[in-house]
Parts: C-alpha cells; sequence; structure tokens
C-alpha cells in the first residue's frame, strides 16, 4: 500500500511541471524576483494553477466515470465517448445555445447532463433489447449511437450557424481554461469521491444482475446511481474543456490488468492514473509545438486509439 | 419453509411455469429434476426473487420475496445460477467476501473473515485465494461462486445445475459437501440436478417437473422408480439397488 503514495507523489510532481510549461516566462526566478509588475504570479494564479487543477479534476473524473460504465454495461470497452453519452451532452449544450443562449454555465452544465443521462439510458436500454454476442460490438454499437446523435448536433449547429461554437466542446482543449471558468470541475471531484464510499456496490453491479440480487442490492437503484455520476461527470467535463476521447477506456483497463476489479481497492489508482495521464498528454501538446498548442483531444486521441487498438487484439488473443 | 402458491410464468405465448403450488421441506437436499425445458430453472429463479412472477406467491419462512427487503432476504437465501459469466476481473478471496455484503456492506468484521476463511478451507481454495477468476478453469470458478454463496451463510441455499463444469471427482466432492452442509450446518439445500443418479443418491427430497408443472414429489424412493420416472420422461428407465442406494440406468 505504499505504492500509493509514490503514485500520488509522482501526480503532483507532474502537475508542478505542467504549472511551468508555457508561453509566458513563469519560473521560481521570475515568481521571487517579481519582475514585470508581479506579472509572473499574476499568470500563475490566473491561468496555469487553474490550468493544471482542470487537467487533474478532469482525468479522475473521466476515468471514473469510465470505470463505472464499464461495471454498469459488464463491458471493458465502455465509456461515456463509445457509449453516446459524450455526444448526447452536446447535443444539449447546443440545445441551450439555441433556446436559452443566456443562461449561466452552471444550468448549461445541469441541460448537457440531464442529455447525457438519456443518452446514456437509451444505450443500455439497446443493449438490453439486443442479444450481442461480440463484446467488441457493444462499443461499436455505442459508437454509431454517439455518430447518429453528433450528426444530429451537427446539422442543427450548421443551420443555426453554431458550429464554431460546437468546436470548442467536440475537441477538448485547456489552453482556454482561466480563473473562473473551470471551478464547475470540482463537481467531478466530488463525484469522484462518491464513486469512491460507493465502490463496492459498483464491483457487485459488475458481477451481474443476478450476484446484485442475490446480494440484497437493488440493481435498478446502483444503475441510477452509476449513471447519474457517469451524466455528471461527462457533462461537467464538455462544458468546461470539451470532450477527451479514450480517457475512461484507457486507465480503468490499465487498473484493471494490474490489479483487478474490486473497486475500493482500485478507484485511487484510476483517480490517480488518470489524472498523470492527461498532464502528461498535457505537457507534450504544449512541448510538441511550442510555443503553438496542439489541443490535448488530439494527443489524448492519438496515444489513446493506439493504447485501444493494443487492448482490443490483445483481449481478443486471450478469449477469442 | 419455502412455499410457493400458484406460481406462473410466461414469456409472450408460452407458459414456462404453470400454476405450481408446493411446499419445499426445511433442512436436507432437495433435488428438482426434470427434462429440459421443464421450467426448473425458471422457478427457481422465481422462488429467489431474481425473476418476476406473472401470477402466485413465493414465501420463506412466512416472508414474501417480491416484498421483502433485498438485504434482509439475502440473510436467509443465498441463490447461483448456471453460466455465469463474469466481466469484473475479481480474484477468488475478493469474490468470496462479497458472500458478507448482505452483513457488512463491505466493512469486514472479524466475524465475517473467519466465514471467509472457512468457505474458502471448505471448497479447499486455500492455494488459489490471490488468483483471478479469468485465470481459473471452470470447474475452479463454479468452486469459487459456491465458497462465495456459502459465505453468505444462509439458512437456504440454492443452486442451479451446480454440477455444471465439473468433472466426475468434483461433481461427487460438490454433492458430499451439500450433504455435510445440509448434515452439519442444518442448511436447506435446493438443486437443479440433470443427473438423476445424483439426485438419487444424496436427495432428501425430490421435485419432478415437466412441462411448467410439477408432476410428482416426495422421497428418493416415490420418485426414483421405473412408473414414475417413464412419467416425468417418457423413456423406460431400469432403477437397481446397489448398496442400499438406487441406480438408475438408462443407457439403450
Amino acid at each position: 500500500m505504499l505504492r500509493l503514495p509514490l503514485a500520488a507523489a509522482a501526480v503532483f510532481a507532474l502537475a508542478i511541471v505542467s504549472l511551468f510549461v508555457g508561453v509566458s516566462d513563469v519560473s521560481i526566478a521570475s515568481l521571487v524576483s517579481g519582475g514585470e509588475d508581479g506579472r509572473a504570479m499574476m499568470v500563475l494564479l490566473i491561468s496555469r494553477i487553474p490550468r493544471t487543477l482542470a487537467i487533474v479534476l478532469a482525468g479522475m473524473g473521466l476515468a471514473i466515470a469510465g470505470m463505472i460504465m464499464q461495471m454498469l454495461a459488464r463491458n471493458r470497452f465502455v465509456e461515456p465517448s463509445t457509449a453516446g453519452t459524450t455526444e448526447s451532452a452536446g447535443l444539449g449544450l447546443l440545445v441551450v445555445l439555441v433556446f436559452f443562449p443566456d443562461m449561466p454555465l452552471i444550468g448549461k452544465m445541469i441541460v448537457a447532463a440531464v442529455f447525457a443521462l438519456a443518452g446514456t439510458a437509451l444505450f443500455l436500454r439497446i443493449l438490453r433489447e439486443i442479444p450481442l454476442r461480440s463484446v467488441l460490438l457493444v462499443p461499436l454499437v455505442g459508437i454509431m449511437l454517439g455518430g447518429i446523435i453528433s450528426s444530429i448536433t451537427t446539422f442543427f449547429a450548421y443551420r443555426f450557424e453554431l458550429l464554431q461554437s460546437l468546436g470548442s466542446w467536440t475537441t477538448g482543449d485547456f489552453s482556454s481554461v482561466l480563473s473562473g471558468r473551470y471551478e464547475l470541475l470540482w463537481i467531478a471531484a466530488a463525484l469522484t469521491g462518491a464513486a469512491w464510499l460507493a465502490a463496492d456496490r459498483f464491483t457487485v453491479a459488475g458481477m451481474g444482475e443476478d450476484f446484485t440480487t442475490n446480494l440484497g442490492l437493488n440493481y435498478r437503484r446502483v444503475m441510477t446511481l452509476g449513471l447519474g455520476i457517469v451524466s455528471l461527470v461527462s457533462a461537467t467535463v464538455v462544458v468546461t474543456v470539451g470532450s477527451i476521447p479514450f480517457l475512461g477506456l484507457i486507465v480503468p483497463n490499465v487498473v484493471s490488468m494490474l490489479m483487478g476489479d474490486n473497486m475500493r481497492r482500485a478507484i485511487p489508482w484510476i483517480a490517480l492514473l488518470g489524472a498523470g495521464f492527461v498532464l502528461v498528454c498535457d505537457i507534450v501538446g504544449r512541448l510538441i509545438r511550442y510555443p503553438y498548442e496542439i489541443p490535448i483531444g488530439t494527443v489524448v486521441g492519438v496515444v489513446g486509439s493506439a493504447i485501444f487498438l493494443y487492448l482490443l487484439l490483445r483481449r481478443e488473443a486471450r478469449y477469442g | 419453509m419455502i412455499i410457493t402458491k400458484g406460481i406462473t410464468k410466461a414469456y409472450g405465448g408460452t407458459v414456462v411455469v404453470d400454476d405450481v403450488s408446493i411446499a419445499l421441506p426445511t433442512r436436507g437436499i432437495t433435488s428438482i429434476i426434470g427434462p429440459n425445458g421443464a421450467g426448473k430453472s425458471t422457478m427457481l429463479s422465481i422462488i429467489s426473487r431474481l425473476l418476476g412472477m406473472d401470477a402466485g406467491t413465493v414465501t420463506v419462512d412466512g416472508m414474501d420475496v417480491t416484498k421483502t427487503p433485498g438485504d434482509v432476504l439475502a440473510r436467509r437465501l443465498s441463490i447461483l445460477r448456471q453460466d455465469n459469466h463474469m466481466s469484473a476481473r475479481l480474484t477468488v478471496a475478493d469474490l468470496v467476501a462479497f458472500g458478507r455484503y448482505p452483513y457488512s456492506k463491505g466493512r469486514l468484521t472479524v466475524e465475517d473473515k473467519r466465514h471467509i476463511d472457512e468457505a474458502i478451507a471448505y471448497l479447499n481454495l486455500e492455494d488459489l485465494r490471490g488468483r483471478f477468476l479469468d485465470e481459473l478453469s471452470g470447474g475452479q470458478r463454479q468452486r469459487a461462486f459456491v465458497a462465495m454463496v456459502l459465505c453468505q451463510d444462509t439458512d437456504y441455499v440454492l443452486l442451479d445445475e451446480p454440477l455444471n463444469n465439473l468433472d466426475m471427482k468434483h461433481a461427487m466432492g460438490m454433492m458430499k459437501l451439500m450433504r455435510r452442509a445440509a448434515n452439519e450446518l442444518g442448511k436447506t439445500v435446493v438443486l437443479v440436478l440433470h443427473d438423476i443418479n445424483f439426485a438419487s443418491w444424496y436427495s432428501d427430497y425430490i421435485v419432478a417437473m415437466k412441462d411448467g408443472k410439477v408432476v410428482n414429489h416426495g422421497s428418493t424412493e416415490d420418485i426414483i422408480n421405473p412408473d414414475a420416472l417413464r412419467a416425468i420422461y417418457d423413456m423406460n428407465i431400469n432403477v437397481h439397488e446397489i448398496g442400499g442406494q438406487r441406480i438408475s440406468l438408462f443407457y439403450d
């Protein structure tokens, strides 16, 4: 159990590194000297710290959301972006933009969460109706559902000339995170804590409906709790930084391989690894074309799809 | 005592369990036998509230299974179905420990740990404690599931075809274990069995089902005889007495 504090220290170190990467000169020296009218300190407080916090919170939240999805759908290859959840949240945002453009951020987030909930419930409903033989078909169904929902979103965004605003949610990007524009993500952190408290329920649900009922738990209630957490986390992340694909898929899978699916043990690791993974991807995205930036959604998408492919092929080899 | 009154379940137009009213005796082993599609597993699922019914009631020690809180019932009755696909990657010890969930909701007490160790020892799983379920053979996994159900320490233990996936040695070991659980721990064990010789050898009471109805029930002597078996299976079955036990021969 000593390894957990070590991992936490590593993530903390990454977060510190992340604070000092960027175009504007922020270093220990410039902070101490307070040159240029304390500009370095201002950048740190208004931009860098919020950005790093946003990365950590979104990374944790999405990784946990992915884990919950996998336990509820009992499939290793689902996560909010392969289950129609993220796309549904995007559709919700579009609806807000068209009908209530002046709604505050929290309102947008709630509407997006309601849509995300409906979209995920629809996905699970479809899974129930179609008995799928292959584990790989499940995420394919989810990706198709997501494709349909996002094409509806794109069509109406095009009609209402909102394609540009839409772009900021479909590709995750931390560069616009400033103090005052990320705080909603603390909700995702709170939900991660809630998931930890309910960890045993999700493990039991992952054993299936019959085992859950046998152990005296109400399966429907566990499902509702899990879906609620997944939808809220997805919505807060989409509203504040945009969608980050594959994250919720890779991190829980890696942790599952290393230590299994007993959630009480796995959740702290999933949260830490989620935060660490996004921190690394974000630093890479900021350095690779310095001084320009590659959006996080793209970096995670490229790295993630490669790892995703590896996981798919590996699993097939073992169970095929 | 488990008492069913008029339980009926239909899928589409097909009635799978048809107006079954029966009282299953307390303590000892009761086996449910019958041909494929007789409704045995469906009835077991209804009794253990895994499946809803279209009509009828089931009571366990007077508690209506559809109205009793889940965790109250989970401390009284446990159920293991056949073909358990588990996608969650758990170790044997973790799985068995979840048998204590109805009592401790995940915060294991000293008492819980004693139950876990006992259940693991009972099924000879000590060497496999730390192994993941997906690394085990079908038979080992089946034993791990049964250990979890025993760890739940309920008066009633319901098992749907527990001998599936088990070779002769382990099938016999499983039935002996059920016998011990019934004799030493005073449990009521209800099994769905396909092999009538296992049913004959180890049961105290046999319930025979066919076409969704209970066609016969009684002691082993009442059921394991050529006339009764013909009525159940529509075939001629010779019954021989060997060492005081009734053995059926149905090879042609």
